[in-house]
């Protein structure tokens, strides 16, 4: 697979580390009173879903930046690469 | 119809005229007391078990495929009870106890060949840990030797024990491990169960969960809707797509696992060998095919095949403790999707719904496991509690912090 890294260009998927499912930003609040449902839900339960996918790619080889890839889990094919920074940023988060 | 050699014998003399079809292909009835979702090697254990052990009989096994179409045709067909911790390693000793007597309980050739299995290690503290190992499988009632270089110089020559790297320091044996035929396991199993009137219904995908009241009553499909007492999941890298059907997410990843085969060649490898400083195991097919795996690609997929990096490591591997495999060359290589579970270990459990219960979570080690997976499967089904040897494979461990984490690696699903 190819990942078109938005500031480096095409690179091997090879150079990454997977962490998994981009749902991953959005940790939850410790001080919920149901935290520790929260933080399960977050930690051990994955959509896993066929099809349309937004995981998180590390470049470790590379820039060490962190990338939201979107890719079809049936045919490996990429739609979308964008920083993890600038997804986290457009959901509110201030890093 | 039972298999002997006398009918082996009669047959070859009259033109192989008298062989019938194996199982039935009837159509769905409206209802059964159990419903068993995947026809591949754990759902027909299942049913094979139920049927045979438990004295249920009206069970039908539903295939969106054909039965056996999925991990059951695709894995390395290793058999082996090495394993460390109290939830695994008795349960995975069952199984292997169940390998051994597999053949003549449901008579059926499966070329179970128990040729040995050994991990190597490399280093002293690898070695500590293999003995530790060995020491819990010995406690659990497995078998497992150590061997040193002089032996393993003797009985694998062509090792390269002097490697740079990674010198091999001796290796792990468990003598009762091996190979079976992995599709006979699955047509083997199908036989027995339909002779005991389970009905085996391929082509028909199940589309939903009649879920009311917090119970399930049954299932649609593509061939209408089937009622039911008991609905049993059991179809392993799917397990992400069916659970949501019913609304769950799942302690569970979707990961494509390659293997590969080589040419034919004489007999070079006598049995399972694995490396123990990367990812590859090796073992020779009756025909002659090196048939060797490694890693898991690393990323979510449903994909049935995986890209060439993996293919790479996988070689590099094989290169590092065996050079002549370099000679060999590749015939096939495929992808099979393993449901990989938070800490590497599976799950025989009900779920919060009634009446729906759930197996799945092996990881890339379904295979081994097949009998007593069946065979608990059916137990927690017919008995409504779990086997004693399946009783931490439980859906909620996560949540009470009771992981079965064999490889100490905590929940990153791509790292197991």
């Amino acid at each position: 697979m190819i990942i078109e890294h938005p500031l480096l260009g095409p690179r091997d998927a090879a150079e990454f580390v997977y962490l998994g499912d981009a749902a991953l930003i959005d940790r939850p609040d410790w001080q919920a009173p149901d935290a520790a449902e929260r933080f399960h839900a977050y930690g051990y339960l994955r959509d896993n879903p066929a099809g349309r996918h937004q995981e998180l790619w590390y470049h470790e080889q590379g820039d060490r930046s962190w990338l939201v890839v979107t890719r079809d889990t049936v045919t490996h094919e990429i739609s979308r690469v964008e920083l993890a920074r600038d997804v986290a940023r457009a959901r509110g988060r201030s890093r | 119809m039972g298999y002997s050699a006398l009918k082996i014998l009669r047959e070859g003399l009259t033109g192989n005229k008298g062989w019938e079809p194996v199982w039935r292909e009837p159509d769905p009835k409206p209802e059964y007391d159990i419903v068993i979702i995947g026809a591949g090697g754990h759902g027909l254990a299942t049913a094979y078990y139920l049927a045979k052990e438990f004295g249920l009989r009206n069970i039908a096994v539903l295939e969106k495929g054909w039965l056996g179409s999925g991990n059951i045709g695709r894995n390395t067909t290793i058999i082996r009870s090495n394993y460390m911790l109290p939830g695994n390693e008795p349960f995975y000793e069952m199984s292997l106890k169940l390998w051994e007597g597999l053949e003549q309980d449901f008579n059926y050739n499966a070329m179970v060949s128990q040729r040995s299995v050994l991990n190597l290690f490399h280093s002293d503290g690898q070695r500590d840990a293999f003995v530790r190992r060995a020491n819990a499988m010995k406690l659990a009632g497995a078998d497992a030797e150590l061997a040193d270089t002089d032996q393993l110089r003797a009985e694998l020559p062509f090792l390269d024990f002097d490697n740079a790297r990674f010198p091999i320091k001796g290796g792990l044996y468990q003598r009762r491990g091996g190979t079976v035929r992995h599709d006979a396991v699955a047509w083997g199993y199908a036989r027995g169960a339909d002779a005991r009137g389970v009905d085996i219904i391929q082509n028909c995908e199940v589309t939903g969960f009649d879920i009311r009241d917090g119970r399930c009553h049954g299932v649609e499909t593509t061939r209408g809707p089937i009622r039911a007492g008991k609905i049993a999941v059991c179809v392993a890298g799917s397990s992400g797509r069916v659970m949501a059907k019913a609304g769950m997410r799942l302690p569970i990843e979707s990961h494509v696992l390659q293997a590969f085969v080589t040419e034919g060649l004489k007999p070079v490898i006598p049995g399972v060998i694995t490396f123990g400083a990367g990812h590859f195991y090796v073992s020779q097919s009756d025909k002659g095919g090196l048939v060797f795996g490694g890693d898991i690609d690393g990323y979510n997929s449903y994909a049935q095949r995986g890209n060439l990096p993996v293919v790479e490591d996988v070689a590099e591997g094989g290169m590092a403790i065996m050079p002549m495999i370099g000679r060999a060359r590749l015939l096939r290589s495929w992808g099979g999707i393993m449901d990989m579970s938070m800490d590497g270990s599976p799950f025989i459990d009900r779920t919060p719904v009634e009446g729906l219960y759930f197996n799945g979570g092996w990881c890339y080690g379904g295979f081994k496991a097949t009998p007593a997976s069946g065979f608990c499967y059916a137990h927690l089904l017919a008995r409504d509690e779990p086997h004693p040897v399946a009783t931490q494979m439980r859906l909620d461990r996560f949540a009470r912090g009771n992981l079965i984490d064999e490889k100490g690696m905590g929940n990153q699903p791509n790292l197991h």
